[in-house]
Parts: C-alpha cells; structure tokens; sequence
C-alpha cells in the first residue's frame, strides 16, 4: 500500500498528514507535486489542508485545474482512494468529484477550534475501523465550510448515502442550526460527504490533527487507519 | 462580467454588509449581494463570439454556478478599463 500527499503552492497540512501516514501508521508514503500528472503508484491520495493557491479566485478553484488532479481523477474514476481535508475538499467540491459547494462561514470568522461529528456510513473504506456509534471529537481551521447545495440535490446527497459525517452535539444529536455545534452553518450539518462509489471522501475536519497522544486527541487515528488498511485490502484482492 | 452569490442561498457577507449600512445610517436596504467583478480584454471583434467566449469563461472558471450567478457586459475599446 502506498500513500500519496499532494503538495499544491500554499498546502500547509501536507506535512502533518505525511507525518500520521509514515511514521504513525508506518505506510510508504510520498509528496505528489502539483505539475507532475503522475501519482507515484499511489493506492490512496490525500489532498490536504491549506489555501492551494492562495484560495484565489475561490478555495480550490485553481487548484482543482493543476495537472496532478488530472492523475487524482482517473485514480478515482477506476476506484481508487482519495482524501480530501479541508482545502483538499473545497479542491475536490470545484474539480467536480464531489457534489456542492462551500461559502463563507456563516458567522464569516475563520473558525480554529474542536467540533463532534457523527459518523453516518460506517461500512466505508474511511470508517470502516471508527467505533460504531462514537461521536468523534475533532478539529477543524477554516473560513469556508459553510456546505451547500439546492435543496433536491441536498435530499439526492442523503438518499444515495454519501452524507458520511455531520456536525452534531458532544452526545451526538443533530443541531444544525446551532452555531455552538454547527459553526460553520452548514447545510444540513453536513461535515463530510462521499462520492456515489465511496472511494472519494471529502471532509472539512482535520483527522491527521487529532491521531497522536502527544497531541491530546487520537479521536482521528482510526479514519486514517482506515484507509490505509482498506488500500492493503484492495492490493490483497487485485493479487487474488 | 460579475459574479455573485445566487439569490435564493443566504450570503453571509451581503448580510453582515447590509447590517452594517443599517449601522452607518442607509436604513431600508433589503438585501445585499458582495460579489467579484472582472475586467477582461479580448481582441475579438464580434460581440457574439465575445460574448460566448465570456460566458464559457464564466461557466467553467470564474463562477462556481451551485453557489453563484454572473452577469456579462460587453464594452467597446477600452471603455471599461480603470486607469
């Protein structure tokens, strides 16, 4: 299993993320650049937390054209997995591998601070290893994560399934328009969503912040762990 | 070409704007919308081609069309370039 980090000009999480990956999870992992339309043989790509070109235009907007999402899009078409956090969400929402779209924070402050999320789709390649039921304390450092999307597309989004995590109480009930644990404003609560095949997963949290007992909190350990072991899973199967 | 916030999702910047003209004495103003405007020059001669080519331009880059609208003007020579 091979991991693969995209590093766009203004990625600033790609270090982190590198860093739970290799040394925490012990997977060979690499930097991908943003001008090589080439994925190194990477099983599961992450494109992480930042402002990829200065945000430009729009968080991810540019980004979302860069040659390596060339690459990021045929991984995905044949199944591949791929992590967007954060900015590498926004980046996924404007290549169009995921539905929606982000606007300001409601309260247009950038927001630093911890949030609990619940988890609605156990059973994929993510979250397969999280605790069923457990609601997940972690952070999350935006401006823009504030969800949208028409009001039949939003109903489409939950029908197929691809709502995997929402903001919610520290006890794990929905208060979506509650700004204590909705902060972004978010429609719905909706804090990370899937593509219709489940291999592409878009989140605004930050699960690479919160996966070390150094840092207090490895409420995020299990997603990734997830991944990874699902992208060995996968190898063992395409060897069968 | 402008683009701005669609109008039936919520603008937190428009909003946080309107309270704030309410603050400063402008009483009555219903909605705002804070958008990007952009100048653009092309050589293009014929206003059809140009005006296709700006929305393209509009649909596939400058405006995320789930969250946004935009707006294409045509101005002759360079009637719309700011010294």
């Amino acid at each position: 299993m091979k991991a693969g980090v995209v590093v766009f000009p203004g990625s600033n999480c790609d270090h982190d993320v590198y860093h739970v990956l290799k040394h925490v999870l012990g997977q060979e992992t690499s930097f991908l650049w943003h001008q090589d339309d080439d994925l190194q043989g990477s099983d599961l790509v992450v494109l992480p937390g930042g402002f990829a070109y200065g945000d430009y235009l729009r968080a991810g907007a540019l980004a979302a054209l860069s040659p390596v999402m060339g690459a990021v899009r045929r991984h995905a078409e044949a199944g591949g997995l791929v992590l967007g956090i954060c900015n590498g969400f926004q980046v996924l929402l404007e290549a169009g591998l995921l539905p929606g779209a982000m606007r300001r924070n409601q309260n247009l402050r950038f927001l630093c601070r911890d949030v609990y999320l619940k988890t609605e789709r156990n059973d994929l390649p993510f979250t397969w290893k999280l605790p069923a039921g457990k609601v997940m304390r972690i952070p999350i450092a935006h401006g823009e994560g504030n969800y949208e999307d028409s009001p039949e597309r939003l109903d489409a989004l939950e029908a197929n399934g691809q709502v995997v995590f929402r903001y919610v109480t520290p006890e794990g009930a929905r208060a979506d328009d509650d700004p204590q644990w909705n902060p972004n404003g978010a429609a719905r609560g909706i804090a990370g969503i899937c593509n219709p095949g489940g291999n592409v997963l878009g989140m605004m949290p930050h699960p690479e912040r919160c996966s070390e007992p150094i840092l207090g909190n490895t409420d995020g350990l299990a997603l990734l762990a997830s991944a990874v072991e699902a992208g060995s899973r996968v190898l063992l199967e395409t060897a069968r | 070409m402008t683009v701005y916030p669609r109008r039936e999702i919520l603008d937190p910047q428009g909003k946080a704007i309107r309270d704030a003209l309410s603050r400063v004495g402008f009483s009555g103003v219903d909605d705002v919308r804070a958008g990007k405007s952009f100048e653009i020059s092309l050589g293009s001669d014929d206003p059809e081609t140009a005006r296709r080519q700006l929305r393209d331009m509009c649909e596939k880059l400058l405006a995320n069309t789930v969250v946004e609208d935009y707006a294409v003007e045509l101005l002759d020579g360079d009637a719309g370039v700011r010294p």
